[in-house]
């Protein structure tokens, strides 16, 4: 896909004022994360699941290059095969490729974020094959021309009216009002493309090395009639997927829908291990498994291997001030909220993406509610610090923070500044206490009120009380 | 550019950042052994019940996702519950069945159920199958595909319905894969665990039942020790 998010700021204004995401917004705030609490607090063994679920994570990401060929070896040994890319070209290719072989004109898909990723749909339509998203929020958004804006309720900025709109210009049915008419209408209309399809893609959630299974979660159930319907299935993964044993997979399950939607299980976890059996009435004749680095194996060894126990539950996006702002598509990329803003600069660089990690108030709550332990905030503040180094962070910053460091490191004059500026600033402030807006700093006050200082600066209050103490 | 390169040189992107270079042979076989005897994982204590205490748990749970569940003391009773079932829903007494022997045992023959075996297809709006076991922390079912069960008659159909020999009813997910590894058997190609019907949240957040799988998924458990060679004791 194409990525906005050198275009960060102007996405953000945009967004502030879009009433109908800002309602959208407010509920997932409100849904979301009562549900999350209220899953931990039902499970006493919740905070100890985390912490397995981290070490897990961690050993499987020192040995990734063993277990992809541990897992490699049992998916050829039980019928199906594996191929590996680099990056998302050849990703596109490859699939493609098995598209072609297969005379494929229509696929079908189940969400799957790495597909979004590598651009897939839109390499697809240029070759002439028409990819039909299954998710029902997938599917509204790619009749909408969209992306997602949350990784997992990838439509939650749109509303009712949006959707009735779109279903009744793109299914050719009479227009239908409420959310279970439309449900059944996308039931309907989806169930056909299931038969059409030549080729059923899906991402996968864990991908077991002792077994050679895949691992899909969904609670639609469009995983399973997306695999089990055409006649060949097609997996695409990143690298970092691998679990060593089926129980393994079963420790982050644990964890990853309670964190999610806080869900006790999703609806449907499906372990597919080969093609289908001579034997079996249903199920898929080809096995193919798409392995993808795309920027992947460049991050272990480095401060930003940590990213890669991403289980992609959404949590942090739905705990995120920022996020609960602006929604996902403010931030331009494929991952938005901070698990985008660490991994997209990993995936498309710094120089794209370098507002990312600078879109945080470091409130740390990411951080507190991450299944799988990721420091988020750190990973963000390394990155600021490798767009300091490389001197992408914009001129009035870097003067700023000069003029900054000058003044910090004469105490004096640093004094000075501040009890000038603080009396000056509370002087203008007036009685109201509050800038609505304030000259070169229409950043902050362009969609919040910047509050005047009180009077007197901290060290002068910290000389203050230091004298009364004692 | 070929695959093989592609291959090769990831595995030694993934080598030089972790290690500076490919794995030694003790590295390798630490991960063999890793393979061979699967970890001890933290299982929660929740379903840590009596056979009992399962099935109530394991009913609270499926309930608690919008199953419905009807004890039934024997196999025999099984076509007047599901005719009284279908009547309830408006639904015709029409079904596509799994070959199953605790099924096929059943006196559906004597009942006003239309019964069809084989694939599923589009047009079947009931499909009636039998679980492997049923987890009770979380009101899961097992299903596992074979030629006699294909997976989708518990997928394409609106209304799913699931016997459960209530003997299957386990603790964890893991008791369910203990058993498999006591098999010393493959895995079948699909092993679906199920948590309630299929649902979507996807309009403005709210429930909605029934997306792409079944918007009904009734269980029937079932008490009476099934006979010999019934497939659903592979979980015993
Ligand atoms: S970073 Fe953590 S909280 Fe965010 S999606 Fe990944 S696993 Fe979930």
């Amino acid at each position: 896909m194409q990525s906005t998010a050198h275009a960060f700021k102007a996405n953000v204004r945009a967004a502030l004022a879009d009433q109908p995401l800002q309602q959208a917004l407010g509920m997932a705030r409100t849904g979301f994360q009562q549900k999350r609490a209220d899953a931990a607090a039902r499970l006493p063994e919740f905070e100890a699941l985390r912490d397995a679920a981290k070490a897990l994570k961690d050993h499987v990401l020192g040995h990734l290059d063993l277990y992809l060929e541990a897992f490699e070896q049992r998916v050829v040994e039980q019928g199906g095969k594996v191929h590996w890319a680099r990056d998302a070209a050849e990703a596109r290719a490859i699939l493609i490729d098995l598209c072609q072989a297969a005379g494929a004109r229509t696929v079908t898909k189940s969400k799957s974020m790495v597909t979004e990723e590598i651009g897939l749909n839109e390499a697809l339509e240029t070759a002439g094959i028409r990819p039909i998203e299954t998710d029902l929020g997938e599917h509204i958004i790619q009749l909408a021309g969209q992306r997602p804006s949350h990784i997992l309720a990838p439509a939650i900025h749109m509303t009712k009216e949006r959707i009735s709109a779109l279903f009744a210009e793109h299914h050719g049915r009479p227009p239908v009002t409420q959310a279970p008419e439309l449900l059944a209408e996308a039931r309907a209309f989806l169930r056909q493309r299931y038969f059409e399809a030549d080729i059923g893609i899906t991402g996968a959630n864990f991908l077991v090395a002792e077994t050679g299974s895949i691992v899909l979660v969904t609670n639609e159930g469009n995983a399973e009639l997306t695999q089990g319907l055409p006649k060949v299935h097609v997996v695409l993964a990143g690298i970092e997927k691998l679990v060593p044993t089926l129980e393994d997979a079963f420790v982050l399950l644990r964890v990853l829908a309670r964190s999610a939607t806080g869900q006790e299980f999703s609806a449907y976890t499906t372990v597919l291990t080969g093609p289908k059996r001579p034997a079996d009435l249903d199920g898929p004749g080809e096995l193919h498994v798409v392995l993808l680095d795309n920027g992947r194996a460049g991050m272990l060894g480095t401060e930003f291997q940590d990213m890669l126990r991403c289980i992609r539950c959404g949590a942090c996006m739905n705990h995120c001030p920022v996020y609960l702002a602006t929604g996902g598509h403010a931030y331009g990329s494929v991952y938005p909220g901070p698990m985008g803003a660490v991994l997209t600069p990993g995936l498309v660089g710094i120089e794209e993406a370098q507002h990312l990690p600078n879109a945080s108030t470091f409130c740390g709550r990411c951080e507190q509610v991450c299944p799988v332990r990721i420091p988020l905030p750190k990973m963000m503040r390394h990155w600021r610090e490798e767009q300091f180094r490389r001197q992408l962070t914009p001129p009035t910053a870097r003067y700023g923070l000069k003029l900054w460091a000058f003044a910090a490191r004469r105490p004096a004059l640093y004094h000075l500044g501040a009890k000038v500026t603080s009396r000056l600033l509370g002087w203008l402030g007036g009685r109201r206490g509050r800038f609505a807006s304030l000259p070169l700093a229409g950043g902050w006050t362009g969609s919040r009120d910047l509050p005047a200082p009180e009077g007197q600066s901290f060290q002068a209050l910290w000389a203050a009380r230091q004298g009364r103490g004692r | 550019m070929t695959a093989g390169d592609a291959r090769a040189e990831i595995l030694a992107r993934l080598g030089h950042g972790l290690r500076g270079g490919a794995p030694g042979a003790e590295q390798r076989q630490g991960i063999v052994a890793r393979l061979a005897t699967p970890a001890a994982t933290l299982i929660p204590s929740r379903a840590a019940l009596d056979q009992a205490g399962r099935i109530v748990l394991f009913t609270r749970q499926a309930e608690a996702v919008q199953a419905s569940v009807e004890r039934l003391p024997g196999p025999a009773e099984l076509p007047a519950a599901v005719a009284a079932y279908l009547r309830r829903h408006n639904l015709p007494m029409r079904l596509v069945m799994a070959r199953d022997p605790l099924l096929t045992a059943a006196p559906f023959a004597a009942s006003m159920i239309q019964v069809r075996y084989g694939p599923v297809v589009e047009a079947d709006a009931v499909g009636l199958t039998v679980a492997l076991a049923g987890i009770a922390e979380t009101g899961t079912l097992l299903l596992a595909s074979s030629t006699e069960r294909p997976t989708m008659l518990a997928f394409l159909p609106e209304t799913a319905l699931v016997v459960l020999p209530s003997r299957q009813v386990l603790r964890a997910y893991e008791d369910a894969i203990a058993a498999w590894r006591a098999t010393g058997e493959g895995l079948p190609r699909s092993l679906n665990f199920v948590t309630g019907p299929s649902r979507s949240g996807d309009i403005e957040q709210t429930l909605q039942l029934g997306a792409h799988g079944p918007r009904r998924l009734h269980i029937l458990l079932i008490d009476e020790p099934a006979p010999a060679g019934d497939g659903a004791s592979d979980a015993a």
